[in-house]
């Protein structure tokens, strides 16, 4: 897979304790944008960021702005809930 | 300057003064004194009930750099702290320190005056909400001092805590200054807490919503301790006050824990006649209650008492004989509130009484078994539950060092991953209790013995519950979540945390990303 587009707005995952929620839309300068919240931004947050990205890349996607809200998700929810997102909007 | 648990804290610190470093649970102990009290007498005639705060404050001469207290048996729906504060402030007085017993999310307007000098200084055993995040940020100017039930009533009477006025919110008082807590608008039960500030301020006023013909009955804070009586409008918001009904958590990760708790409590021994037990009114505390009731009723065993804050669930355990008395420093629910109103087995317990070391014996030093949270534990069993785990100060010690050194079997039961971080640390940010009071952990994926307790490991090996050392629990959690960065914090204290005897066992320190 590579140079796959998103062509709309889609979401994945909740607020709950121990979830993450997703959203997704196409970026119209073709960058991956990533704007991370975290209740554990302190102690995970990097962590957070390179399994989002990772997860991104591996769907060989292209053009993406990312807004996700952690409420303490660990990381097999976390890639889970992107690529969820990510083929909701593609 | 290190305390024995390794923590290295300067010897001096400024806005606190001279520190004893924690040596031991039981290291501070032999001959100690009782401070003398100052007091001015009563001849008949004299009357009592001035006819506003603004009366009171004038009469009080409350000048800058005076102690002045609080107690928290309103809890969250406390009026008159804020209520003397706003006056205090119009009136221009700076430099105040406030000794409230706790403080809440509802004294916000705290802020603003620590912000403009009115208050500089605070000393609590419980600091949550808005107030304890200004703390964090460094805003008060002197360090916050962070005691225990236990120790700030040992602080009062010794005389390291002076107090020049007590401010006491009573739900019910006469116009001799006879007050109790189970009737009026606000009745929030047993006044424990407020017990030492009575006894040991220069001066003492009486703040009440419910002025009521002399006497009032019962007495619970007699007429010799207090100045003064001022009515006002409301002292506090009962919606704030006391929880209606107290539930038994559905969470099916927390009635694990508290069944393998259970499990630990009989496998050491202490299902006996005559037994005692304190839990708090937590999600898994009380559930840990709930499946103690089924084993002492299993074994027709009958308690001798159950102590601390009481919950209805409490209540149920006494009336249906499993404990012949219950100790109570305050109600947490309306059910509470009725039953130490009613029930003579129901009896009154100050703080002191509760578990101040200094006296002749506090109520903890007879608990067999007592149940604790943690924010967090380390790997040498130390707890802290005064900081959260970004190091933010979010509660305090309250009765936990207390109960924990009085009590024989010590159990910390908890998540074993609360949102991701992992609750067992190889260093905890904060010591609020110290391993060796602590006997054992409990988590819904193992159970680990505090090394020091071999008897009790021996005994729990007969069993099939999930044994593991505590490095392993800590393992077992950091292969789930990952192992979390590290807090960094700056060189400025914040806070000291004492000990129940006054020593210090920690300090909180600004954390960097809190600016």
């Amino acid at each position: 897979m590579s140079n796959v587009k998103i062509t709309k707005v889609a979401k994945a995952g909740t607020l709950e304790s121990n979830d993450i929620l997703i959203m997704v839309k196409p970026n119209e300068f073709g960058k991956t944008e990533l704007e991370l919240e975290s209740i554990v931004m302190q102690q995970f947050g990097e962590v957070i960021e390179q399994v989002i990205l990772h997860k991104v890349q591996e769907m060989g996607i292209e053009g993406i702005s990312i807004k996700a809200q952690d409420k303490g998700a660990l990381d097999y929810t976390i890639a889970a809930r992107v690529e969820t997102a990510i083929s909701r909007a593609i | 300057m290190k305390t024995i648990l390794g923590r290295e804290i300067p010897d001096y610190i400024e806005g606190y003064g001279h520190v004893r470093p924690f040596q031991g649970a039981f290291s501070d102990v032999g001959v100690k004194t009782r401070t003398a009290v100052k007091l001015t007498s009563v001849i008949p005639n004299d009357q009592k009930v001035l006819s506003s705060l603004e009366d009171a404050l004038d009469k009080l001469n409350i000048t800058d750099g005076m102690t002045i207290s609080f107690h928290h048996h309103l809890r969250n729906g406390d009026y008159v702290l804020n209520k003397v504060m706003e006056r205090l402030a119009a009136r221009g007085v700076k430099d105040l320190t406030v000794a409230a017993s706790s403080i809440f999310p509802i004294h916000a307007p705290l802020v603003e005056h620590i912000e403009s000098g009115v208050v500089t200084g605070l000393v609590a055993n419980y600091i949550s909400g808005p107030v304890a995040e200004a703390v964090s940020r460094g805003k008060l100017k002197k360090p916050a001092i962070m005691q225990t039930h236990g120790g700030r009533a040992r602080a009062i009477e010794s005389g390291e805590l002076h107090i020049d006025v007590a401010f006491l919110a009573a739900p019910t008082a006469d116009n001799y200054g006879n007050i109790n807590g189970v009737y009026g608008d606000a009745a929030c039960g047993s006044l424990g807490y407020a017990v030492a500030d009575a006894e040991y301020a220069d001066k003492t006023i009486a703040i009440t919503d419910h002025l009521v013909p002399y006497p009032a009955y019962p007495i619970e804070i007699s007429q010799v301790f207090i100045d003064y009586i001022v009515q006002i409008d409301s002292i506090g918001d009962p919606k704030g006050i006391v929880s209606g009904t107290t539930r038994i958590t559905k969470d099916p990760v927390a009635l694990i824990i508290a069944k393998r708790a259970t499990e630990v409590i009989k496998a050491s021994g202490l299902v006996r006649e005559g037994m005692s037990f304190q839990t708090g009114a937590g999600g898994t505390s009380l559930a840990v209650a709930a499946e103690l009731k089924k084993i002492m009723q299993h074994e027709g065993v009958a308690g001798s008492f159950a102590s601390g804050g009481i919950t209805g669930y409490l209540v149920e355990m006494l009336e249906e004989g499993l404990f012949r008395s219950l100790f109570d420093v305050q109600c947490f629910d309306l059910k509470a509130i009725e039953s130490y109103r009613d029930n003579p087995a129901h009896q009154f317990m100050s703080a002191s009484m509760y578990g101040n070391p200094h006296t002749k014996g506090a109520v903890v030093n007879n608990l067999d078994i007592m149940i604790l949270g943690a924010t967090e534990i380390d790997t040498d069993f130390n707890v802290n539950v005064t900081t959260g785990s970004n190091g933010v100060i979010m509660g305090g010690s309250g009765g936990h060092s207390d109960t924990a050194a009085g009590s024989k079997l010590a159990i910390v039961v908890t998540n074993l991953m609360k949102a991701r971080l992992p609750i067992i640390k190889d260093k905890v940010i904060t010591v609020t209790t110290p391993g060796d009071s602590i006997d054992v952990v409990v988590t819904e994926r193992g159970i680990a013995v505090n090394p020091q307790r071999g008897d009790l490991l021996e005994k729990l090996k007969m069993t099939n519950l999930p044994l593991m050392t505590i490095g392993e629990l800590k393992l077992l959690a950091e292969k789930i979540t990952g192992v979390p960065k590290g807090v960094e914090t700056s060189e400025k204290i914040v806070a000291v945390v004492e000990y129940r005897d006054g020593s210090v066992i920690d300090v909180v320190r600004k954390v960097s990303s809190v600016s």
